[in-house]
C-alpha cells in the first residue's frame, strides 16, 4: 500500500504546488491587467491611501491636487481639480465611484508611485517601511492654460475640438473639447454632468473629441493629397488642370464649393498651387484620380492615419483616423476598386479623422515634412524635487533647442521616437521641385500653431459635393461615461456632423 | 529532545508569531500599541499549551509538528478574521476552544486503540448519510447562499457535512481494509455497499447544491480506492464517469451551468441576464461579482503584500467590497495582505502538513490506519485545493472552507478531529513495540 500512498502524496503536493503557481500568476503576471480593470474597486480605494502626485500645466498652474479626509479611521486623499472644466477632457478624473479617465488613468502608475522606476520603488519602499503615507510623482504637462482657455472660448457653444501643438517638438499646448464637464462633479454629483445646450446629440461631454471624436475632414485633407501629389513626382506645383466647376466621377458631376456670394466657382485653368490656395475640389478630384486611392492611403499612413495617435491619453480615449465602414476602421485590400479616389482626395469618401490627427498633418507640414509625435507630457517630475515651475519661455526655449538638436542627430537614421517620417512639404508649392528641406528650415520662423475646429457645416456650403457619409461610430467607453453622456438611457453611437 | 518537547518549542514559536500578527493588525487599525492587542495572542498560546499537555498525556509518540502547524494556521486565520471583523474573531475564538476540547476528548477517548472504530464502519457510513440529510429536513435545515448545508438549534448553527466527511473516511477505511483484496480482483458485488453509501452521500450533496463537498467526497473516495486496491484503472474509470457526469450536469442543471460560465467568463463587455436581480447586468457586477472582487484582492497583494491590517476590503464609506470575506474568501484577504511571499509560505505550510500526514500513513503498520491517514490527509489537501483553486480560477468556485483558517465553527471542530485522528495514528506508528 505504501507505493500508492507515496503516489498520493505526490499528487497532493502537485495540487498544492499548482496553487502556488496560480497565486504567482495572479499576483505577478496578471496583477497589472487586473489593476487596470475599470471595476477594480479594491485598486481604486487602495490608491486613495496614496497621496497622488500633482498635475501641473507648463506654467505651474495646478490642474489636479488632493484633498485629505479621514474616513473610518483611515486617511484618504481625494482628487480636486482647481481649473474645473478647462482641462477636463485632457486631465480626466480619478474617483472612487467612477474609476479614472484621461491622463489620470493613463498616468496612474506614475501618479501613484507604482511605476517601475528605480527611484520611485526606492522611495515607496522607504515610505512603507517608515509607515508614512506614500506620495506619488508629480506630472508636468506641456499644456498652457492661456492657450487652452482661448481654445475653449472659441469652441464655446459648439461641439468640436481644438488642438494646438508645437510642430518642431510635438508638444501639445492645448487640447480642447466642447462640450465638456466639471471633473469635480464626477465623484458625488455625476448626474449633474450634462450639456443641455450643446448643439449636438448626444452631447457626450465626457468624450474627448480631440482624440476620440471622428469627423469628416473635408478640405483640410487636401494637404495630404497635395503631399502625395508632389512627393510621388506625378505633379508639380505648376501642373495645370481644367476646372469647369466640377469633376466627373463615375459619370456624375462632383461640384466645387459654392462661393459665399454666388454660385459654384469655376477657376478655368488653375495650377495645383492655385487649387490648394483656393481649395478647388475639381483639381483635387483629378489629382486623386490620377494618383489612385492606394497612393493617397499610403501617404495617409505616413502621416499617422490608421494608428492610434501617439498621445499619452488612455488607449480607450483615442481612435485612429482613416476610412470607416459600418463604424469600423477599414483599410481596403484593393483600393483601386474599393475606394473612390476623387472624393477621397478632397476629404470625403468615408473618411473620418480626429482633430488631433489633422493637427499632426498640419504640424508635419509646418516642420518641413518631419512628423513629431504629439505629447502632452514633456517631462515627469519625481517627487521630493523642487516643485517651483520653470519660467515657461526659458523652459520652452531649452526644450526647443534640445529637440532641435535631437532632430539633427536623427536625420537619416530614423531611430528617434519623435522622428518618424518625412513627407514633402506642400508649402513648397510654387517653389519648384526641391521639396525636401533640412530640419533647420523653420528654426527662424514662428512656431506654427494650428487650430482645428469641428462643427456644423454652414448652410449652403459644400452643396453638390460628394455624398456626406453618415459618420457613426461605436465609442469604446465605460458604461459610466456613456451614462453621463446623455443623462439617461444611453445610445452607444454618436452622429458626428460633417464639416468643412 | 523528546517529541513532545519539540512540539512545545514549536508552539512557543507559533505563540510569538501570533503575538506579532495580532500586534500588527491592532497597530494598523488603532494606530496604538496596547496590551489589549495581545490578549488574543495570550489566550491563544494558553489554549494550545493545554492541547499540548493533553497530547503529552494521550499521544506521547505522535508527530510533533502537526499540532504547531495547525496552531499556526488557526492563528493566521484568527488574526485575519480579527482584522476583518473583530466580533467574528471573538466567536471564532470560542469555536477554537470547543474544537480544542473535542480534540482533547478524542485523543483521550481513543488513546488506547482507535482501531476499534473499524468495527463500527457501517454505522459511520450511515451516520455520514444521516448527517448530510439533516440540513434537508424542514425545521432545522437552513439555506445559505443557495446551498442547504446548515442546521440550527436556536441561535447555534452547524454544518454537519464537515463531520460527515470524517465519518465517510472512517467507513471507507474500514470497508476498503476488509475488502481490498477482492476489490482489487474487480468483483462487482463487493463494490455494492461501497457504492450505496458513497452514492447516497453524493446524491444528498447534489440535492443540497453542495457541489464543493461533492467534489471533495468524490476525490477522497477515488484516492482511497486507489490506495486500497492499487488499481489505477478504477481511478481512471471513476474520473471518466465524473467528467461525463459533470458534463451532463453542466448541460442540464441551470445553476451548475452558471457556475461554469462564471468560471470561464467572469467578465463580460455586454450586459447579460442576471438571475440575482432578474435584470441585465455585466456579469462582473452580478454572478461573478465575488470571484472577480476576490481576484482583484489577490492581485492587489503583489509581491510583498500590503501588510497585516493594511489591505483594502471596504469602500471609503465602509461598505464591504468582498462578500463572505472571512469564510469562503479568506484566502484572497490573506493574499492581499501577505503578498506572494506570505501566501506562498502559507501554502507551503499546507504542503508540509500534507507531507507529514502522508508520512504518518506510510509509517502506520495496519491497513485501516494507513487508509484512514491517507484519506484524512488527502481530504485536507484536496479541500485546500478546491477552495483556493476556485478563488484563483483554477476550477469553478464552490463554497467550502479553507482548513483551520476560515471562519466557521463546524469546520474548525472537524479539522481538529482530523488532527486528533492523525496524531492517534502517528502515536501508534511511532510507539515502541513494548509500549
Amino acid at each position: 500500500m505504501n507505493r500508492q500512498i507515496t503516489k498520493l502524496a505526490v499528487a497532493s503536493l502537485i495540487l498544492l504546488a499548482a496553487l502556488i503557481v496560480a497565486t504567482t500568476y495572479s499576483q505577478r503576471w496578471a496583477s497589472a491587467s487586473l489593476a487596470e480593470k475599470q471595476d477594480n474597486a479594491i485598486q481604486r480605494v487602495a490608491q486613495f491611501r496614496i497621496k497622488r502626485g500633482l498635475i501641473r500645466a507648463a506654467d505651474g498652474t495646478v490642474l489636479a491636487t488632493n484633498v485629505r479626509r479621514k474616513v473610518g479611521g483611515q486617511t484618504l486623499y481625494f482628487r480636486r481639480y482647481p481649473t474645473g472644466r478647462l482641462f477636463a477632457n485632457l486631465v480626466g478624473y480619478s474617483t472612487q465611484a467612477r474609476s479614472r479617465a484621461g491622463l489620470e488613468q493613463s498616468e496612474n502608475a506614475y501618479l501613484t508611485a507604482s511605476n517601475a522606476n528605480l527611484g520611485t520603488i526606492f522611495n515607496k519602499t522607504l515610505d512603507k517601511l517608515k509607515g508614512v503615507t506614500i506620495t506619488g510623482n508629480d506630472l508636468i504637462l506641456s499644456a498652457r492654460p492661456r492657450i487652452q482657455r482661448l481654445a475653449m472660448q472659441q469652441l464655446a457653444g459648439k461641439c468640436g475640438a481644438a488642438v494646438v501643438m508645437n510642430p518642431r517638438t510635438g508638444k501639445v499646448y492645448a487640447l480642447a473639447s466642447q462640450p465638456t464637464y466639471d471633473p469635480n462633479l464626477v465623484e458625488n454629483h455625476f448626474n449633474q454632468i450634462k450639456a443641455p445646450g450643446a448643439p449636438c446629440r448626444p452631447a457626450a461631454p465626457l468624450l474627448n473629441r480631440a482624440t476620440d471624436g471622428l469627423f469628416t475632414p473635408g478640405s483640410t485633407f487636401k494637404v495630404v493629397t497635395a503631399t502625395a501629389a508632389l512627393d510621388s513626382h506625378k505633379f508639380t506645383p505648376e501642373s495645370t488642370f481644367y476646372d469647369p466647376g466640377y469633376c466627373v466621377e463615375y459619370g456624375k458631376h462632383v461640384s466645387n464649393a459654392a462661393s459665399p456670394d454666388g454660385p459654384v466657382e469655376s477657376f478655368g485653368h488653375p495650377t495645383l498651387a492655385m487649387g490648394l490656395q483656393h481649395s478647388i475640389n475639381s483639381v483635387f478630384c483629378n489629382v486623386g484620380k490620377a494618383l489612385g486611392a492606394g497612393t493617397i492611403l499610403e501617404y495617409m499612413k505616413r502621416f499617422g492615419f490608421y494608428k492610434d495617435p501617439p498621445l499619452e491619453t488612455p488607449a480607450n480615449e483615442k481612435v485612429p483616423s482613416g476610412l470607416y465602414h459600418s463604424g469600423r476602421l477599414f483599410f481596403p485590400r484593393n483600393p483601386a476598386t474599393q475606394v473612390d479616389p476623387g472624393r477621397l482626395a478632397f476629404g470625403q469618401e468615408t473618411l473620418a479623422v480626429t482633430p488631433l490627427q489633422m493637427a499632426m498633418v498640419a504640424s508635419t507640414v509646418a516642420n518641413g515634412g518631419v512628423a513629431m509625435d504629439p505629447g502632452a507630457r514633456p517631462r515627469r517630475r519625481p517627487r521630493r524635487q523642487d516643485h517651483r515651475p520653470r519660467p515657461p519661455e526659458r523652459a520652452e526655449a531649452r526644450d526647443v533647442q534640445a529637440d532641435g538638436q535631437r532632430d539633427h542627430l536623427d536625420d537619416g537614421r530614423g531611430g528617434q521616437r519623435r522622428h518618424r517620417r518625412r513627407c514633402r512639404d506642400p508649402r513648397d508649392l510654387g517653389r519648384g521641385q526641391d521639396g525636401y528641406r533640412g530640419n533647420g528650415h523653420l528654426r527662424d520662423q514662428h512656431d506654427l500653431v494650428h487650430l482645428l475646429r469641428a462643427g456644423r457645416e454652414p448652410e449652403g456650403r459644400g452643396r453638390g459635393h460628394a455624398r456626406e457619409p453618415d459618420r457613426v461610430r461605436r465609442h469604446h467607453r465605460s458604461a459610466d461615461r456613456q451614462a453621463a453622456d446623455a443623462g439617461g438611457p444611453q445610445p452607444e453611437v454618436e452622429q458626428i456632423e460633417p464639416w468643412r | 529532545m523528546s517529541l513532545r518537547n519539540r512540539e512545545l518549542l514549536n508552539l512557543i514559536v507559533v505563540g510569538a508569531l501570533t503575538t506579532i500578527g495580532f500586534a500588527s493588525v491592532y497597530i494598523a487599525r488603532q494606530s496604538v500599541v496596547s496590551t489589549a492587542s495581545l490578549s488574543y495572542a495570550a489566550f491563544f498560546l494558553a489554549l494550545y499549551v493545554v492541547a499540548h499537555l493533553v497530547a503529552r498525556y494521550a499521544v506521547p509518540y505522535a508527530d510533533p509538528y502537526l499540532l504547531p502547524m495547525a496552531a499556526l494556521l488557526t492563528a493566521i486565520g484568527l488574526t485575519e478574521i480579527y482584522r476583518i471583523h473583530p466580533g467574528d474573531a471573538f466567536r471564532q475564538g470560542i469555536w477554537i476552544i470547543i474544537a480544542v476540547a473535542v480534540f482533547a476528548g478524542t485523543l483521550v477517548a481513543l488513546r488506547r486503540d482507535y482501531r476499534r472504530l473499524e468495527s463500527y464502519k457501517y454505522i459511520f457510513g450511515l451516520t455520514a448519510i444521516g448527517l448530510l440529510v439533516l440540513p434537508a429536513l424542514p425545521g432545522i435545515g437552513t439555506t445559505v447562499n443557495g446551498a442547504r448545508l446548515w442546521i440550527h438549534f436556536g441561535s447555534l448553527q452547524f454544518q454537519p457535512g464537515e463531520i460527515a466527511k470524517l465519518c465517510l473516511i472512517v467507513f471507507l477505511a474500514g470497508y476498503l481494509r476488509e475488502k481490498r483484496e477482492v476489490l482489487a480482483q474487480g468483483r462487482l458485488k463487493d463494490f455494492g455497499p461501497l457504492l450505496v453509501i458513497w452514492g447516497g452521500a453524493m446524491l444528498v450533496l447534489v440535492e443540497t447544491n453542495d457541489l464543493g463537498s461533492a467534489l471533495l467526497y468524490f476525490g477522497i473516495f477515488l484516492a482511497m480506492v486507489y490506495v486500497a486496491t492499487g488499481r489505477l484503472l478504477f481511478t481512471a474509470i471513476g474520473l471518466t464517469l465524473f467528467l461525463a457526469g459533470s458534463y451532463f450536469v453542466y448541460t442540464q442543471v441551470t445553476h451548475v451551468h452558471e457556475r461554469v460560465t462564471i468560471w470561464l467568463h467572469p467578465w463580460t463587455d455586454q450586459k447579460v441576464y442576471c438571475a440575482l436581480t432578474g435584470h441585465t447586468a455585466l456579469r462582473q457586477d452580478c454572478g461573478s461579482y465575488q470571484l472577480v472582487k476576490s481576484l482583484y484582492s489577490v492581485g492587489n497583494g503583489g509581491f510583498g503584500g500590503t501588510g497585516f491590517g493594511k489591505g483594502t476590503f471596504e469602500t471609503a464609506q465602509g461598505h464591504p467590497l468582498i462578500p463572505d470575506l472571512n469564510t469562503d474568501f479568506i484566502y484572497s484577504a490573506l493574499a492581499q495582505e501577505l503578498g506572494l511571499i506570505g501566501i506562498s509560505a502559507l501554502l507551503l505550510l499546507f504542503m508540509v502538513f500534507a507531507l507529514r500526514g502522508m508520512r504518518i500513513a506510510l509509517l502506520a503498520d495496519d491497513g485501516f490506519s494507513k487508509l484512514a491517514a491517507a484519506g484524512l490527509t488527502f481530504g485536507f489537501a484536496l479541500q485546500t485545493f478546491i477552495i483556493v483553486g476556485g478563488i484563483l480560477r483554477v476550477l469553478p468556485l464552490t463554497g467550502i472552507t479553507l482548513p483551520f483558517v476560515s471562519y466557521g465553527g463546524s469546520s474548525v471542530v472537524a479539522n481538529f478531529v482530523l488532527l486528533a485522528g492523525l496524531l492517534l495514528i502517528s502515536n501508534r506508528a511511532n510507539a515502541p513495540r513494548d509500549a
